[in-house]
């Protein structure tokens, strides 16, 4: 927070009499009591905050020569090195839109048009979306509700370019006195200037396209712990094979995979977060059986790789009259949750088990609690189906979330609440209010207690599982957060939001570690490797991006898809991605081939500079359903991967 | 999006939705600013509603996701709209205006309280499937063809079309999922397009498949091939196989043609339409095998071994049918093929030497070819065919091969041209003119116009009952219901009896019509909706024997009419015949008859049994009629099958299939159990 944020909040809480809020943040913010300085502060206009910004735009400038201004420029760039060119057109788009909107500030409605009509076109195709919204602001007073507006006017266009070129702008801007543009550019535009070569213009491009232009260079340079913790030592017998007795090697090739694993396990990793960084829950027995359950599932994995591509199960959802908004799937393959746009929930189950609920209270009250199989004999075999329906919301469904456990499952709906689910009951144990606007991802840590969702409101917000308020805030994304996905070490966040960037949030202490752009349009899906380093991310704009978290610098950008991608996932080793959307295609990407290619280079030579890795082409396969949708993929812990989708005939 | 359209509401529409409300005078400065301010407002929410659309995971915007835009900003929803699959905007124009709205239609509240419950939609349900097997997709119908019909069509192409660089293989999205594709082989290399390597090498599964399927065609048990053909029809992904399948299909013909192997020929020519009525083939360039093998069936001279006792006409009206209808699927201003067979067909008729049975078959091909074939080449020599007849018959050197040949002739000709006649010919209809207007055949070829003309005119029908004695009856009446063209004549012609009985060949074969050229095969009928009378629909199958005197095969109609009234998804009613001939060349036949009607409402298999074996009574008669009578409130029409009656006593299949609707059998009876076939 600036001085003068501080001091309007400090104003605001003085105006409404909060005296005790109003001394509590002086205390946190080091501030000196200040009824000495309220004279100081009023300068910012408490209830005027938002037209003292507006009025920013106020100009006395001659707003009619604005046409031969941005030509001017335009002409500028245009006519300017080879090298510097493409770096210098990234202003281009905030120059343009701030002219605009300062024309329609100023009432100058008509040129606004004139100038809207005349240089729009010449944006880059990613800006239209925004320059529609744009294009309907065409008075002062449209201006003052619009939320694109708003974010416009109270943050900063980012621009990354080489000291060269920033040299030529300044030559330019000196030879040409255009006061109008020198104060745009200094009241809207932030230059981040770097030392190096000029980039060109594919590393200009893939990393343009987000809302407010580029991260900023300093926004990723905290160290990301992303490495995953050592694997706490789990004293459940392993022996306990259910084929044991197949013959005299195997159980000895077991034990050599086994000590492999193991091995890996142990080994600490420089770059994992300390165990207590984040209060997580403590393993239970049941936890810790799943694990060395999934383990055990994990040694009978099928190596995946570029010769070896998966087998895919496709579960179709038939005769769904309404649209199926979302599907989820549990860590072990064993229950699919879909969200229907009639605001039902229902869970099948994937596995032979049957879904039974647990018997009532009286019977539960005659059952042995020391019993071995209690958990067994809990539930009641009378009420074995192979689906539920859960009612409650009253929106679409938009996200479901299985917990590590089975035991419980989320959802996130448009009715601006995250719900809660006991799949032992199959009822609604808790209703998490606090988005009040649609709710677009909820997701569980993978330690379970933990969750975290995003919605319309900008904001994610991490909560526990036993809280009706949210443990932490993220704040920071310019439009919906469109989508969360827990880092696998719990300490970590990752969002995408329609501002068409992706963020990563630290749970400890809520801040923004990385900021990464490149998307062109809204991001819709997120998947983290299982190593916790790369970070995939999809969306609206059809491409698949690959991302290094060490750095936050983009890796790969993976083209072929034909419509929006909804769901993407890792194989278990992570050699290989899948992605699937509503083209009603999954495809197979060599992400194997990145890694090892980064392996090789040296990663601090190419830091500043987001360079794509040349690798060609990585599609490895596609296969097209018939008529459905990919709305999720997941891959078993036997890399066989799972998709899901509604099938819709005609 | 890159269009610059920018709509806006105008002050005059604001105007109008001011009087619709009862605001007379709105000042035109109040119209402005409230046009202004509603554009923003209306663009604003719609793009609020993208928001929604996006994350609905759809392509399509919905009236809901404007509702939930509407909540987002805390106005009301627009109540109303919701659970259409899209809102059908009317487009009006006229005086210099242009017009979008929306038409509403009152509704009366009785009606919908009184109204019966709809049926309680299905289930959702979750069923799984193998999308890939190791990086290889199945080729099942749960998944698409593993490569479309159109990539079939380009991999075909000569190598000197593919080689030059079209616009046409740019244009080609690379996302297709050729095979190429799949193996990761850049198909495009420096610019040069490189015609990706077929390997024409079947995999062992495809071996093994091709020896079952082609075993099973042509063995012994009628069931397998019932399957094998089945499989031909309906699996995706045999195009890897069909150059297999057609020089099967050709070499076979050439080795049973000299050995005058009716049945063989007869298994064979079924599974070239088995082939034909697989959506997913694309069989064109294996034409240059299949036709002549076709055409063999159709015009050679002799195609059995006792050419005056098998019924080798049902196997030419069959060929000649699968022609016509490849000539309508496939021929294209490259090839000409109607145009190349018309010729054929006409120069044996032009040829006076030609055999009787190649006359046959060349007038059958020509009577398939359709209506203006009719009229134009086998109308205008009726006479001089009339003449032949007449000779073969009345003439003094009686020879019972001939004259069953001159029978079927005439048979023939009546039956393509008396519909066409009636056509194109003004009535009324007058004995003495046709006697004059086509000789011989004159008077019967008036007989059947003025039938034809009454079938296009009876706009009630009425379900004959047809029992085993009425095969005494000469000619059966025959039910059309006209509705705008007869779309599904399925003729099924039973074997003529003479007066020696006759060793049993298959005796019918069917083939169903299309109803227009561009349709595939397979789906033969499209019930034109807004037929004269929607309430009645009847499907009558009916396979009538001609009786010894005449022997005029009476044709058999499946009409229906008004199946789908009122849906405007018109379902296509899939009328299958599948004919199958079993044992080998002296034993039973067994015609089955499987129809299915629109949008899977029930299906109906008749089996009808063969006529005349050998061993049986000489009254051993081919009937079935099935009526089919579906009475449908709307698409959903709930059908029943009234009646069916099997003559020769072998088993009326009817299948129903369990769909939503309940399809009713409500009585099977067979009557005057005569014969079985003794196969």
């Amino acid at each position: 927070m600036d001085q003068q944020t501080l001091a309007a909040v400090l104003q605001f809480l003085k105006n409404n009499k909060l005296k005790d809020a109003e001394a509590a943040l002086r205390r946190e913010a080091k501030l000196p009591d200040g009824s000495g300085d309220s004279g100081g502060s009023s300068r910012v206009a408490t209830s005027g905050e938002v037209s003292s910004v507006l009025s920013a735009y106020e100009s006395e400038g001659d707003l009619a020569r604005y046409c031969e201004y941005y030509s001017s420029l335009s002409s500028f760039i245009e006519s300017s090195l080879d090298a510097h060119k493409h770096e210098l057109g990234c202003l281009l788009y905030p120059v343009f839109i701030h002219m605009y909107l300062q024309l329609v500030y100023n009432r100058h409605e008509k040129e606004a048009q004139k100038f809207f009509n005349r240089f729009s076109v010449e944006q880059e195709d990613w800006h239209q979306e925004d320059l529609r919204t744009l294009s309907t602001v065409k008075t002062r007073e449209q201006m003052e509700v619009n939320d694109l507006m708003d974010t416009f006017r109270s943050s900063k266009f980012v621009l990354r370019m080489s000291r060269d070129s920033y040299q030529s702008l300044r030559r330019y801007l000196k030879q040409n006195e255009h006061r109008e543009l020198l104060s745009i550019l200094q009241d809207h535009l932030f230059i981040d200037v770097f030392d190096g070569v000029p980039r060109n213009r594919e590393q200009v491009q893939a990393t343009s396209g987000a809302m407010m232009g580029e991260a900023r260079r300093d926004a990723n340079k905290v160290k990301v712990l992303y490495g995953l913790p050592k694997e706490p030592d789990i004293n459940v017998p392993l022996d306990d094979d259910d084929e044991g007795g197949d013959g005299e090697d195997k159980p000895k090739k077991k034990k050599q995979k086994k000590d492999l694993l193991l091995n890996k396990n142990k080994k600490a990793d420089p770059n994992a977060p300390p165990p207590s960084r984040i209060p997580l829950p403590e393993l239970k027995d049941a936890d810790k059986l799943e694990k060395v359950l999934s383990w055990k599932e994990g040694l009978k994995r099928v190596p995946l790789g570029r010769e070896n591509l998966p087998s895919i199960c496709f579960y179709t959802l038939a005769n769904a009259y309404q649209n199926v908004s979302a599907v989820g799937i549990s860590e072990d393959s064993s229950l699919l949750a879909a969200g229907f746009e009639d605001s039902n929930v229902r869970v099948w189950s994937l596995s032979p088990q049957r879904l039974r609920t647990m018997r009532g209270a009286s019977e539960l009250d005659q059952l042995d609690k020391e019993a071995d199989d209690i958990v067994e004999r809990m539930m009641d075999e009378k009420t074995a189906a192979d689906s539920w329906l859960l009612h409650g919301h009253t929106g679409p469904v938009y996200s479901t979330s299985f917990s590590p456990d089975r035991e419980q499952l989320l959802t996130s709906s448009e009715d601006g609440t995250v719900r809660l689910w006991s799949l032992h009951t199959y009822s609604n144990l808790v209703v998490y209010k606090g988005h009040n606007y649609p709710v677009w991802d909820v997701q569980f840590s993978p330690t379970g207690y933990y969750f975290v969702s995003a919605g319309h409101d900008r904001v994610a917000r991490l909560w526990g599982t036993d809280q009706f308020q949210p443990i932490r805030m993220f704040v920071g994304h310019y439009s919906d957060v469109t989508c969360v996905q827990y880092h696998p070490n719990s300490n970590y966040v990752a969002t995408g939001s329609s501002d068409r960037t992706v963020r990563l949030w630290d749970v400890l202490n809520g801040n923004c570690v990385r900021v990464m752009t490149g998307h062109k349009a809204a991001v819709h899906t997120l998947a983290w490797s299982p190593d916790g380093r790369y970070l995939a991310s999809a969306g609206v704009d059809k491409n698949v991006l690959l991302w290094d978290i060490a750095y936050g610098r983009l890796l790969a950008e993976m083209k072929g898809h034909t419509d929006p991608v909804y769901s993407l996932c890792f194989s278990r080793e992570g050699s290989l991605l899948a992605s699937g959307g509503i083209d009603n295609t999954v495809k197979v990407w060599d992400v194997q081939k990145v890694f090892e290619e980064i392996a090789g280079s040296d990663d601090l030579t190419s830091l500043d500079r987001a360079s794509l890795v040349e690798v060609g082409s990585l599609l490895l396969g596609s296969f097209p359903t018939k008529a459905t949708p990919v709305l999720k993929l997941h891959f078993s812990h036997r890399n066989l991967l799972l998709g899901c989708g509604r099938y819709q005939h005609n | 999006m890159s269009d610059r359209v920018m709509p806006d509401v105008t002050a005059e529409s604001i105007k109008v939705i001011a009087e619709s409300v009862g605001i007379g005078q709105l000042p035109d400065e109040a119209a402005s600013a409230l046009a202004e301010d509603a554009t923003y407002r209306l663009k604003q929410i719609t793009q609020e509603a993208v928001k929604f659309m996006h994350h609905g995971k759809r392509r399509k915007l919905s009236t809901a996701d404007f509702d939930n835009a509407l909540k987002l900003k805390n106005v009301e929803p627009l109540y109303g709209f919701h659970a259409e699959e899209h809102i059908p905007f009317r487009f009006a124009s006229g005086g210099g205006r242009e017009l979008h709205f929306y038409e509403e239609k009152e509704v009366e509240l009785g009606d919908i309280i009184n109204a019966p419950l709809p049926r309680i939609p299905l289930d959702v349900n979750l069923k799984a499937h193998w999308l890939a097997i190791e990086g290889v997709q199945p080729s099942i119908p749960e998944n698409p063809p593993p490569v479309p019909k159109e990539d079939q069509h380009a991999a075909d192409r000569p190598p000197g079309v593919t080689a030059k660089p079209s616009g046409k293989d740019g244009t080609k999205p690379a996302g297709k999922p050729g095979k190429a594709e799949v193996k990761g082989l850049p198909s495009e290399v420096a610019g040069v397009k490189l015609k990706p390597v077929l390997t024409h090498e079947l995999s062992v599964e495809q071996q093994l498949y091709y020896r079952e399927i082609t075993e099973a065609c042509v063995g012994s048990c009628e069931s397998r091939r019932a399957e094998a053909l089945q499989s031909l029809a309906t699996d995706p992904g045999l195009h890897q196989m069909i150059p297999r399948f057609s020089t099967f299909v050709c070499e076979g013909v050439r080795v049973n043609v000299v050995q005058s192997n009716l049945a063989l020929l007869i298994y064979l020519m079924r599974m070239v339409k088995a082939l034909m009525d697989n959506t997913t083939l694309h069989l064109e360039k294996y034409l240059h095998e299949v036709i002549p093998a076709v055409a063999t069936c159709i015009l050679s001279k002799q195609l059995c071994q006792r050419p005056d006792v098998d019924n080798h006409w049902a196997l030419r009206d069959f060929a000649a049918r699968l022609m016509g209808n490849m000539c309508r699927n496939f021929s294209s201003n490259i090839n000409n093929i109607q145009s190349r067979m018309t010729k054929t067909y006409t120069k044996i008729l032009h040829d006076e030497q030609s055999h009787l049975a190649t006359r046959y078959g060349a007038l059958a091909g020509l009577a398939e070819m359709g209506h203006d074939v009719v009229k134009s080449l086998l109308i205008p020599k009726l006479k001089e065919e009339g003449e032949k007849v007449k000779t073969l018959m009345e003439g003094p050197v009686h020879n019972s091969v001939d004259k069953t040949a001159a029978e079927h002739i005439r048979a023939l000709l009546l039956k393509h041209c008396a519909p066409v006649l009636a056509k194109i010919r003004p009535g009324p209809d007058n004995q003495e003119q046709y006697k004059t207007d086509f000789g011989y055949l004159g008077p019967l070829l008036c007989a059947h116009v003025v039938k034809a003309r009454q079938q296009q005119q009876q706009q009630q029908l009425q379900a004959t009952t047809t029992t085993a004695a009425a095969a005494s009856v000469v000619q059966r009446p025959t039910l059309q219901i006209p509705q705008g063209r007869a779309s599904a004549v399925l003729s099924a012609m039973a074997a003529p009896r003479t007066p020696t009985p006759q060793a049993t060949t298959p005796s019918l074969l069917t083939i169903s019509r299309p109803s227009t050229p561009a349709n595939p095969p397979s789906t033969p009928t499209t019930p034109t909706p807004g037929t004269p009378n929607p309430q009645t629909k009847y499907i009558i199958v009916s396979t009538t024997k001609a009786s010894t005197s005449t022997t005029l095969p009476s044709t058999s109609t499946i009409s229906s009419s008004g199946l789908a009234s009122s849906s405007s998804s018109a379902a296509s009613t899939i009328v299958k015949f599948v004919s199958a001939a079993q044992g080998s060349a002296s034993g039973g036949s067994e015609p089955r008859v499987l129809a299915q009607l629109p949008s899977g409402q029930k299906y109906v298999v008749v089996s009808v049994p063969s006529s005349g074996q050998t061993t049986t009574t000489s009254q051993g008669k081919t009937q079935a009629v099935v009526v089919v009578k579906s009475e449908g409130q709307g698409s959903q029409g709930q059908g029943s099958i009234v009646g069916v009656t099997s003559a020769a006593g072998t088993l009326a299949q009817l299948a129903t299939s369990s769909s939503q609707d309940g399809t009713k059998v409500s009585s099977v009876s067979q009557s005057g159990a005569t014969s079985k076939p003794n196969s």
